[in-house]
């Protein structure tokens, strides 16, 4: 069955999700693509976007391998343009008044109430995604440990999930 | 550049004249090289190379844009990228400023996305994919911390973060509905007038 005007519209409703980085659709993005629309499963997804961490440019580029996945080339391409398309569009129309609203009160008003439920959104993708990353002392102690030395030290943070690479390596590779 | 100027005059009238005429050639390697070397987050890459070696923007203009950015839906760096474009081009600037930031990780992504699903399940990789999982999360939840700190302002802030976190993971409502009601609920308690009392309050 084609996938692609499917793709298409989730990934248009996941990007209209992401108020304050992508993450903060990500629990939406695990019942669309596993849950209902079975495009991979909740470990590949997990895999996909942390990978996605160690790769330059906007951070939810995993997509592409979704739409990949379940729609080829073309899959790709759509998923690419879904998940951009509308807020750009978004944020280009409103960057046009934003300026004359610089007098509207409601404006700090709305950047005061978002700026809780956005940071909520993200804490709340983190926990989805936890449920499935965090297992047992050795990935526990890698996420605190990561957490610790961002906080402590000015580090480049792609460094540190290739350092958890590592750390999996020796923890998890089975002995012959 | 008369397009550009044209188009640019009348909301940018009185901020900061548009310095020189930028081409949608430099606008579109400029973000192309972001887009190619921007490990471990966008927002200090933008800033090095619009604000410090493009001069493009100045630092007030570049964090009024990042604030932009930050309160409407969408990826910071793509937003970004929009604005930035759009400031020195018009919409074609747009266009190719979030096609050249978009188009290295895309890629990149493309071809990692085929061989995980063929390699993807050896003992090596599902070994290093846990340990990688694993130190997403500690980033993420730094994120979560450096944010809080910066934004948030007073105990309710904590409570609406909070009510968020609760309605997703234990409720399980849906993202959308989420943020339009708690988002509602926070914008209403912080409407004009009430920043001055709850100030004075604290």
């Amino acid at each position: 069955m084609n996938q692609v005007p499917t793709l298409a519209r989730v990934f248009a409703y996941l990007s209209l999700l992401t108020v304050g980085g992508g993450m903060a659709a990500f629990p939406e993005m695990q019942i669309q693509t596993v849950d209902v629309h079975k495009w991979l499963t909740f470990p590949q997804l997990i895999h996909l976007y942390s990978v996605g961490q160690m790769a330059p440019g906007p951070n939810m580029m995993m997509i592409v391998s979704i739409g990949e996945w379940a729609g080829g080339f073309l899959g790709a391409l759509v998923t690419l343009a879904a998940f951009f398309g509308p807020t750009a569009l978004l944020t280009f129309v409103v960057a046009r008044f934003w300026k004359r609203l610089e007098r509207w009160p409601w404006r700090a008003s709305i950047q005061q109430g978002l700026a809780p439920v956005s940071i909520g959104l993200l804490l709340a993708g983190c926990f989805t995604m936890a449920k499935g990353a965090i297992f047992g002392v050795e990935t526990a102690a890698i996420a605190v440990g990561t957490l610790m030395v961002l906080l402590q030290y000015k580090i480049n943070p792609a460094l540190l999930v290739l350092a958890g690479a590592v750390v999996g390596i020796f923890s998890f590779m089975p002995t012959p | 550049m008369s397009e550009a100027a044209a188009r640019l005059a009348p909301q940018e009238a009185n901020a900061a004249a548009p310095r020189a005429s930028v081409s949608v050639r430099d606008i579109f390697i400029e973000f192309l090289i972001i887009g190619a070397t921007s490990f471990g987050g966008v927002v200090p890459y933008l800033r090095a190379a619009l604000v410090g070696k493009r001069q493009w923007l100045n630092d007030k203009e570049f964090v009024e844009m990042l604030s932009i950015s930050q309160s409407l839906p969408g990826l910071n760096a793509t937003n970004m990228a929009i604005l930035v474009g759009e400031k020195l081009h018009g919409i074609t600037g747009s266009i190719v400023a979030i096609l050249g930031i978009c188009l290295p990780g895309g890629v990149l992504m493309y071809v990692v996305g085929m061989v995980y699903q063929q390699h993807g399940d050896h003992a090596w990789a599902t070994a290093a994919l846990k340990g990688v999982a694993a130190a997403a999360v500690g980033l993420i939840l730094s994120t979560v911390v450096q944010l809080s700190k910066k934004s948030l302002a007073g105990k309710f802030d904590f409570v609406f973060m909070a009510l968020t976190v609760l309605a997703v993971n234990r409720l399980h409502q849906s993202v959308l509905r989420t943020l339009i009601v708690v988002g509602v609920l926070a914008i209403l308690f912080h409407r004009p007038g009430r920043a001055q009392k709850a100030s004075d309050a604290q």
